[in-house]
């Protein structure tokens, strides 16, 4: 192992480093500006967002070998460079959402609340230890149960909190047993170290058979899949809408980016065990929350159980555990986050314009405000897998992926699904362009961050579906370095 | 000396009353504790592979101080939220917590 000096190591973690001083800066400004925070605050949560990709760009960018940094607990590779750049655009988006948002937007401390979830995701995606992963777990974590709960005012948002962070303390308490067993029979907290003692069976099939299910368990839970997948509906109905659109994407790529990397470094001796159980685990959370989706009446647990099945489909990719899989897995995921980033985006303008989450009160939308109307119907049909979204492509490339691990069952089952799919989000559309209704004569109030933030998303969406090239060569690197040792 | 095997069959089975506590109780702070006793259960695993096995090398050590921060964290963060659904709801209880269904 090479030595890094430490000048270096800093500045390999200047966008950490950068994440944390944005947080301290918003907590300062919330104090001093008292008049202004509500139309500024997210706006320069989002500009540091954008000084933090740059500063990733200029001074942490990956070699062409990864390099382990802090003593082997960080490994800086292209894997955790393109997972921030989806966090740290994530975390600006929702920031623009909420600025200017009532009941969100008078409390600076929801914006440090943000970029300190954000930092804790940046890391889940760089870190190759026992102990900084559970670290980076809760750090992510622990901000969003308080944001699932931030409208303390709210019945339904305070219920949510509770509910997120319960489920999610047991689950990660799950998932921590499973690192004790890990670290006990092999004596290594680093995961290439305990992959390589695993693959020369130096632990009971058994054991490590046991382990990879408790691991899962957390894992599971912060990607949503079923059959941990209880609070999702509920957590995103109470939940401040931005938050929800925040826990539907980056929380959900976090999630993938430490299961990606324990699955392929520390299990590979598993791989047929892994390929069913994460197969399973797609096919159930594509069954259960398509199956669940038909019948909503609110359009928060629409979107919550379509992130359901939508993530059974992104395991699609990680179940066929090859380059290409992983590839497509994180082409998914950057389609995913811009896509339903922009669909929760619209639910929050529309409920804050009519009071309502209810699919209902969507009638008319077209005619009150066509704009919004069109950026819907590109998000929904993006989530459904029409070209020339984002969307069609990220699906195209997991169902590619399965049907190259020879497991074409799956990528027909994929397709089924995706059809199903369709055709709640198009019932949806149908509220929005056929039904009529009284007051689609007012406009909706619109504010210039919202209106930045929705356009940013559709224009990714419509790049990421068009402009394949760039994006899968950086999906197709980050691939590569996540499985050289 | 006592065999590392008691050490781990009594974790083992403080995870089980822990994870039986959270699925089973309708108190949430009842909850909360039954998380606690879970993460309790895997100290005592740690603390027992370090001292029996690992007794040289520092990372048991470091993960099991990490775990206790990272839990008294939740768990500062887990009463709040209970105390601020109390004051909407006026119950702890989370079968009464159901406004939100289907």
């Amino acid at each position: 192992m090479m030595t890094v000096p430490l000048g270096d190591m800093l500045l390999k973690i200047l966008p950490e480093l950068g994440l944390l001083v944005l947080a301290a800066v918003l907590l300062t400004l919330d104090l001093l500006w008292r008049s202004r925070r509500c139309r500024f605050l997210g706006w320069i949560a989002a500009g540091g967002g954008a000084v933090v990709i740059l500063l990733s760009l200029l001074f942490a960018r990956p070699g062409p070998e990864p390099l382990l940094l802090w003593g082997g607990m960080m490994r800086l590779d292209s894997t955790g460079f393109v997972f921030r750049m989806l966090f740290v655009t994530g975390m600006a988006i929702t920031a623009l959402f909420a600025t200017e948002n009532e009941g969100i937007c008078e409390h600076g401390e929801f914006f440090t609340l943000l970029v300190i979830s954000t930092l804790g995701m940046t890391l889940m995606a760089s870190v190759v230890d026992l102990i900084m992963i559970y670290l980076a777990f809760e750090t992510a974590s622990i901000p969003l149960y308080a944001l699932a709960g931030f409208l303390i005012r709210d019945k339904k948002s305070v219920e949510s909190g509770v509910k997120y962070l319960l489920f999610g303390a047991m689950t990660s308490a799950v998932m921590l047993y499973g690192f004790s067993l890990l670290y006990g029979f092999t004596g290594s907290t680093n995961l290439y170290e305990i992959g390589a003692q695993l693959s020369a069976g130096q632990l009971p099939a058994g054991l490590a058979v046991l382990t990879a299910l408790l691991v899962t368990v957390g894992f599971a839970f912060k990607v949503s899949a079923a059959p941990l997948h209880f609070w999702a509906p509920d957590v995103y109905e109470g939940a401040p809408t931005s938050v929800a659109g925040f826990l539907s994407t980056a929380s959900k790529a976090a999630g993938f980016a430490v299961l990606l990397r324990v699955l392929l470094v520390v299990y590979p001796a598993l791989s047929s065990l892994w390929t069913g159980l994460i197969a399973a685990l797609a096919v159930a959370s594509m069954v259960v929350g398509n199956l669940q989706a038909l019948n909503q009446k609110n359009i928060k647990r629409l979107l919550a159980y379509s992130s359901i099945a939508q993530a059974g489909t992104i395991l699609i990719g990680a179940a066929a555990q090859s380059d290409f899989g992983v590839t497509a897995t994180m082409y998914y995921l950057m389609a995913y986050l811009v896509t339903n980033l922009a669909a929760f985006g619209v639910v929050m303008v529309v409920g804050r314009a009519v009071g309502s989450d209810e699919i209902s009160a969507y009638a008319g939308l077209s005619r009150r405000s066509p704009g919004t109307a069109l950026i819907l119907l590109a998000v929904l049909l993006s989530l459904g897998g029409i070209p020339p979204f984002a969307g069609f492509i990220g699906k195209l490339l997991v169902f590619g992926a399965a049907v190259e691990a020879n497991m074409a069952w799956l990528a027909v089952v994929g397709v089924v699904n995706s059809v199903a799919a369709l055709y709640y989000y198009l019932r949806v559309l149908k509220v929005v362009y056929l039904d009529r209704a009284e007051n689609e004569t007012q406009p909706l109030n619109m504010t210039s961050a919202w209106k930045a933030a929705l356009v940013g998303c559709v224009v990714l969406v419509v790049v990421l579906g068009v402009l394949v090239s760039p994006f899968y060569t950086w999906a197709s690197q980050a691939a590569a370095s996540l499985i050289v040792y | 000396m006592i065999p590392i095997s008691w050490f781990l069959i009594f974790s083992a089975a403080l995870f089980c009353i822990g994870l039986f506590g959270v699925l089973a109780r309708k108190n949430t702070i009842g909850m909360l504790m039954g998380v606690e006793l879970m993460l309790n259960a895997v100290n005592i695993n740690l603390l027992a592979f370090w001292a029996y096995r690992y007794a040289g090398q520092m990372n048991g050590l470091v993960f099991v101080a990490i775990v206790f921060a990272a839990a008294a964290a939740e768990a500062a963060v887990g009463l709040a939220l209970i105390i601020s659904v109390y004051r909407r709801r006026t119950t702890v209880m989370a079968d009464e917590l159901n406004l939100m269904k289907g």
